[in-house]
């Protein structure tokens, strides 16, 4: 299957009920998927008219109660954000996927990583942050996502599940067996009609100063709490490790294909994997860094993900990055070469 | 003693954050009336703008969302595709539905989306201080258009019911106003029938609400009222411009 029909049927699997997108590429499979399959699975799909109607449609169908999602691509997600914002602050649980491409702008539709600080920084206005999965493989895709359905319901905010065209688009054989639908929640704040209780309101407006900021402090308590429990991430050959790469998603791919090689020459290259973009796995690289003094940073971005390995290591260990913005996707072997280069300069 | 006339047990003993003579009050208080009426107090979901009506949920006594300015057919949309057998409608202002909203307002409908909008002209963003609205009439005073509005520089008032007629998928199409006793029975009788509607899934309907801004549009309240019938009413006609059959 390709990503994002597998995505789109683990997320059915995951009790999504209500999916609301409009085209754009390379994301169109997980779309057209949901058209296909979700009339037959009970639920609701609509092509909406933009990705502002798609993340409020989204929004609204949160409220009601549904697990609900909308996928998108780069210029779309800069759409989506006045939507994401809101359900933050409505405390709305909620599935976004972005299968980023190359941008600013209108940029093409080959992978890219663009979209890192959009997506770990909060990307819309106000202050907040939104946890970000970020797979690398399509059976991983598979299983974010019902992770991403219960991270959303658990502490009622959207769950950004950050892919890109490549991780989207390759066709690799996978396995629904091992997918769990995530249990329910209690759900007694969604807007049902007030039968049998007083009526309810969902709203971010908050008039009163001292209000607006209880209410804000409230979020960022949740934050630290997903900052304290919800970190994931996975590491490769690290024990030995002399240098530790830094990627994610297809960018872990591209490394690990490097670090194999790296390896048959003897060259003690490691890596780890952040699964989590927010939160990102701070006290890993912190740990790492007793032991390791070189952390290579590799991501289809110009230098947006060195920044939390920055902030990570506090000044600990030596950085190298090798940052690729939008447009060719790196290869293997480039990079097999460049680590190589830094590894042997380092030493 | 018979009760002549009572708040409705629906609208919250608050008091209006509506400017002296505004129509939003009328307006609130006739949704109270009819939802109350029909029995559908527990059933109604109430979608609420940015704007004026913002903040709904502090005067109804039913449940209410707020959406984001312009949103709120998008998010009516979602609520109700989640629990069909419910009423829901939003309530939406002219540069909510007519400007920043115009997609979702207009696609909801060619959807035939079966929600209820209940759209409030009164030709002037009155929250934010009385700037123009996409209904602001030609010659107007804004703010923003401070020497009255100029069809070459802003265009013409966007007539909201005469557009979505052309829209295969709305059913109920209305306009009324709420500045004489008599108006506002004809605008409560078609919000009765626009929620009546809904609930026999006829699909989408709008209601637009002509509704007097004396601030904004800087008169006294009798003659924002006397204003309507005598100017707004000549780009606005009242009546109702769509009904399927259902």
């Amino acid at each position: 299957m390709s990503g994002n029909a597998a995505l789109a049927e683990a997320a059915i699997l995951s009790g999504c009920t209500h999916y609301f997108g409009y085209p754009i590429t390379p994301q169109n499979e997980l779309t057209e998927y949901m058209a296909m399959r979700m009339p037959g699975a009970g639920g609701v799909f609509i092509q909406s008219e933009s990705e502002i109607a798609a993340i409020n449609m989204v929004l609204g169908a949160s409220v009601a109660g549904a697990r609900s999602m909308t996928s998108s691509s780069g210029p779309g997600m800069s759409l989506k954000q006045e939507g994401v914002s809101y359900l933050v602050a409505d405390e709305l649980p909620a599935v976004i996927v972005n299968m980023m491409r190359g941008g600013p702008g209108m940029g093409n539709i080959s992978a890219a990583q663009s979209d890192y600080f959009q997506a770990t920084r909060g990307g819309g206005h106000g202050d907040y942050r939104t946890v970000v999965l970020a797979p690398g493989s399509v059976q991983e895709l598979t299983e974010v996502v019902p992770l991403a359905f219960d991270l959303a319901d658990k502490y009622r905010s959207p769950v950004i599940i950050l892919g890109d065209g490549m991780l989207g688009q390759m066709m690799e054989p996978v396995d629904f067996d091992g997918l769990v639908r995530p249990a329910d929640y209690d759900k007694s704040w969604a807007l049902t009609g007030a039968r049998g209780r007083p009526a309810q309101a969902i709203h971010s407006l908050i008039f009163d100063t001292r209000l607006q900021e209880e209410h804000n402090w409230k979020l960022q308590r949740k934050f630290r709490l997903i900052e304290r429990d919800e970190v994931r991430y996975e590491t490769y050959l690290a024990d030995d490790a002399e240098m530790i790469v830094v990627a994610y998603g297809s960018g872990a791919r591209i490394a690990r294909g490097a670090i194999k090689r790296l390896r048959e020459e003897n060259l003690k290259v490691g890596m780890i994997r952040p699964v989590t973009l927010w939160p990102f796995p701070m006290k890993a690289l912190q740990e790492m860094a007793k032991t390791v003094r070189d952390f290579f940073v590799f991501e289809m971005s110009a230098g947006q993900m060195v920044e939390d390995v920055r902030l990570a290591l506090e000044g600990q260990g030596r950085i190298h990055l090798y940052g690729r913005p939008g447009g060719v996707v790196p290869t293997p072997v480039e990079l097999y070469r460049i680590v190589s280069r830094h590894y042997h300069q380092a030493r | 003693m018979k009760t002549v006339y009572a708040r409705p047990k629906l609208l919250k003993e608050a008091h209006f954050h509506y400017c002296p003579g505004c129509g939003h009050g009328v307006v609130n208080r006739l949704l109270m009336e009819v939802i109350e009426e029909m029995d559908l107090a527990g059933d109604a979901i109430c979608v609420a703008p940015a704007g004026c009506g913002m903040l709904l949920y502090n005067y109804f006594e039913i449940d209410v969302v707020e959406a984001a300015h312009g949103r709120g057919a998008a998010v009516a949309t979602g609520v109700k595709r989640v629990r069909p057998r419910n009423l829901v409608f939003s309530y939406q202002g002219d540069g909510d539905l007519a400007a920043i909203g115009a997609a979702e307002g207009l696609h909801a409908a060619n959807r035939g989306e079966n929600i209820t909008v209940i759209f409030v002209n009164n030709g002037v963003y009155g929250m934010t201080g009385g700037q123009m609205a996409p209904t602001t009439l030609l010659d107007q005073v804004t703010t923003t258009t401070p020497t009255g509005r100029d069809a070459a520089l802003a265009g013409h008032p966007v007539r909201i019911c005469e557009v979505f007629s052309m829209l295969d998928g709305a059913s109920y199409l209305e306009r009324v106003a709420v500045n004489r006793p008599a108006a506002v029975v004809k605008a409560k009788k078609a919000i009765a029938k626009a929620f009546r509607r809904q609930l026999d899934g006829a699909g989408f309907s709008l209601v637009e609400i002509l509704s007097p801004c004396p601030v904004n549009w800087k008169m006294g309240p009798l003659e924002a009222c006397r204003w309507i019938d005598e100017v707004m009413v000549k780009q606005f006609p009242l009546g109702v411009f769509k009904e399927v059959p259902c």
